[in-house]
């Protein structure tokens, strides 16, 4: 098991463990969910680059977007769109996105690691 | 009728407690979203609902224990990976899925009654839902190559779904005597990852170079132009030279009829008798398809870009390998790509939100030896109806490229291959 595993089974457990409580007060359920990094806000696009880029913990040597600001993921695809920065894939990917299109899944992808890889 | 609750024990204890849980959705929760088909589209459709909205009732249904993933298994064929690292459990699936319960039932799904909105089990019991989401893959058309049929391909290996015919190809190429002759038939679009035939000619030619270099390989192709092709075809002159013979439809590529019990396949310009024979059939969406009604003439499924909706049948979504995807491949990237969009596009409806229009990306790597990889990729969206190329974006890597670059997306491909199935079936 990966550290990344146990993390998750801890996430599993908790999760199980607070459901009497929720069902004692349905309205702090409401707050939960409210304040849960949603994916139904995910930017058109933004879901797909998690076919690549995985968790850190995954220790892949495709770069892992966790932990990254919106700011330098929008500075890193511009770059990109203009052969500024080398790459393999992401320039031919990159130039399918505007700038707005850009922006709004860099905002997406700078929540927290939860928003996408752990338990929401 | 008989009953729900006969029906469907086990979904209905998880949904008990969805609903205790939340009772203010009850009326929406009921029957749920059905997911059907446990490959890369139905698994991730499946997770990315609960992620959506843990209170949706996500039910998948899916009668193996594992998936045997497909990228890479022509790696398994070389000899150079065991069939094992193709196998993913559905034990992390069910009840305290990392994103919430997800029903697995374990059973075949048979037949969709699309008026009714039901879908029914091999065992005979039939289960309703709000919203269905098929994700059956691809069948091999047992019917469209003369002399091809499921018998044959017990001497003439398809493996062109991951399993025993994977192993049966690799068996029949290890005990191939040194200057015997592979033959390798393609079909014509569309079909199953379309630079696969040329990445599994690839890497038998890398086997064959390493243990019998007496050998040759023939690509019959029912095709004049293939995905990657120039970067295909220089690494071949490259790696391989003298080895893949590729002859192309206006060369007589195309196969018109095989026999297995002496591996000929005819062409219209002559007979060719192979030592290994691999044919890869024609193929169509996965038999479910035909029976909820949502596969057009041509065997696929006509689909709305945006939802993924059946042009078909309403409440039915279609998405990976079965759907007409319009520019995007039939990948497993592209699967998991669709299964997230599609789940997002069926919570909306199912909840009553505005639909936003969804962007797409394929990346497809192929391996032409081991550590020296290629991709091409795409960025979709709907136009006219169909998802559509966006223009200036994707493409292939560059024809002239130092090693390091090979090495690199070699690399990548297999890190994709990790980070996605961790998704999916991690």
């Amino acid at each position: 098991m990966t550290s990344h595993d146990m993390r998750r089974a801890k996430n599993r457990r908790g999760g199980r463990s607070l459901a009497p409580v929720l069902l004692a007060a349905p309205g702090l359920l409401a707050a939960l969910l409210a304040s849960a990094p949603a994916w139904a806000d995910a930017a058109p696009g933004a879901t797909a680059c998690t076919g690549c880029h995985g968790p850190a913990a995954l220790g892949s040597a495709i770069p892992s977007l966790d932990g990254h600001a919106a700011d330098e993921i929008v500075t890193q695809m511009h770059a990109f769109r203009s052969g500024e920065r080398k790459a393999t894939v992401m320039d031919r990917i990159a130039r399918g996105f505007t700038e707005e299109e850009t922006r709004a899944i860099a905002e997406w992808l700078a929540k927290p690691e939860a928003a996408r890889h752990a338990q929401p | 009728m008989p009953s729900r609750r006969a029906l469907i024990g086990g979904v209905a204890a998880s949904v008990a407690v969805a609903v205790l849980a939340a009772p203010q959705v009850r009326a929406q929760t009921q029957p749920g979203v059905i997911v059907v088909g446990g490959g890369f589209a139905g698994a991730s459709c499946a997770r990315a609902l609960k992620r959506l909205d843990r209170d949706l009732a996500v039910t998948l249904i899916e009668p193996e224990a594992a998936y045997l993933a497909c990228p890479f298994s022509n790696a398994v064929i070389a000899g150079l990976r065991g069939i094992e690292a193709q196998a993913f459990r559905y034990d992390k699936f069910g009840r305290y899925d990392q994103f919430g319960d997800i029903a697995l039932i374990r059973k075949r799904a048979v037949a969709v009654d699309a008026e009714r909105r039901r879908v029914r089990l091999e065992d005979g019991t039939d289960i309703g839902y709000t919203r269905l989401v098929l994700a059956p893959g691809v069948d091999l058309r047992f019917d469209a190559l003369p002399g091809y049929d499921e018998a044959s391909a017990a001497t003439m290996p398809h493996a062109w779904k991951a399993g025993a015919q994977t192993l049966l190809l690799r068996d029949q190429l290890a005990a191939m005597p040194d200057g015997g002759i592979v033959i390798l038939a393609a079909p014509a679009n569309p079909f199953r990852c379309p630079p696969g035939p040329y990445e599994r000619a690839s890497l038998i030619a890398h086997y064959l170079k390493a243990s019998k270099p007496r050998s040759k390989l023939i690509i019959l192709d029912a095709k004049d132009a293939f995905s990657k092709q120039r970067l295909f075809e220089a690494a071949w002159q490259e790696l391989y030279p003298g080895l893949i013979e590729w002859v192309p439809l206006s060369s007589g590529g195309r196969v018109t009829e095989v026999d297995p019990a002496t591996r000929t396949l005819v062409t219209e310009f002559g007979n060719h008798k192979a030592d290994v024979a691999n044919v890869i059939p024609p193929q169509r969406a996965g038999a479910i398809a035909q029976s909820a009604g949502v596969a057009d003439q041509t065997g696929w499924c006509p689909i709305d870009p945006v939802t993924f909706e059946s042009r078909l049948q309403p409440a039915i979504h279609v998405i990976g390998d079965a759907a007409i995807g319009g520019a995007m491949p039939k990948s497993a990237f592209s699967a998991n790509a669709q299964a997230k969009a599609c789940a997002a596009a069926v919570a909306a409806l199912v909840r009553e939100r505005p639909l936003a229009q969804p962007k797409l990306i394929n990346t497809c790597y192929s391996l032409v030896a081991p550590g020296y990889g290629i991709s091409i990729a795409g960025v979709y969206q709907p136009r006219d109806g169909l998802l559509a190329e966006v223009e200036g974006a994707g493409g292939t890597s560059p024809l002239e490229a130092p090693l390091s670059v090979r090495e690199l997306e070699a690399a990548y491909a297999q890190d994709w291959f990790r980070t996605i199935t961790s998704e999916v079936f991690g």
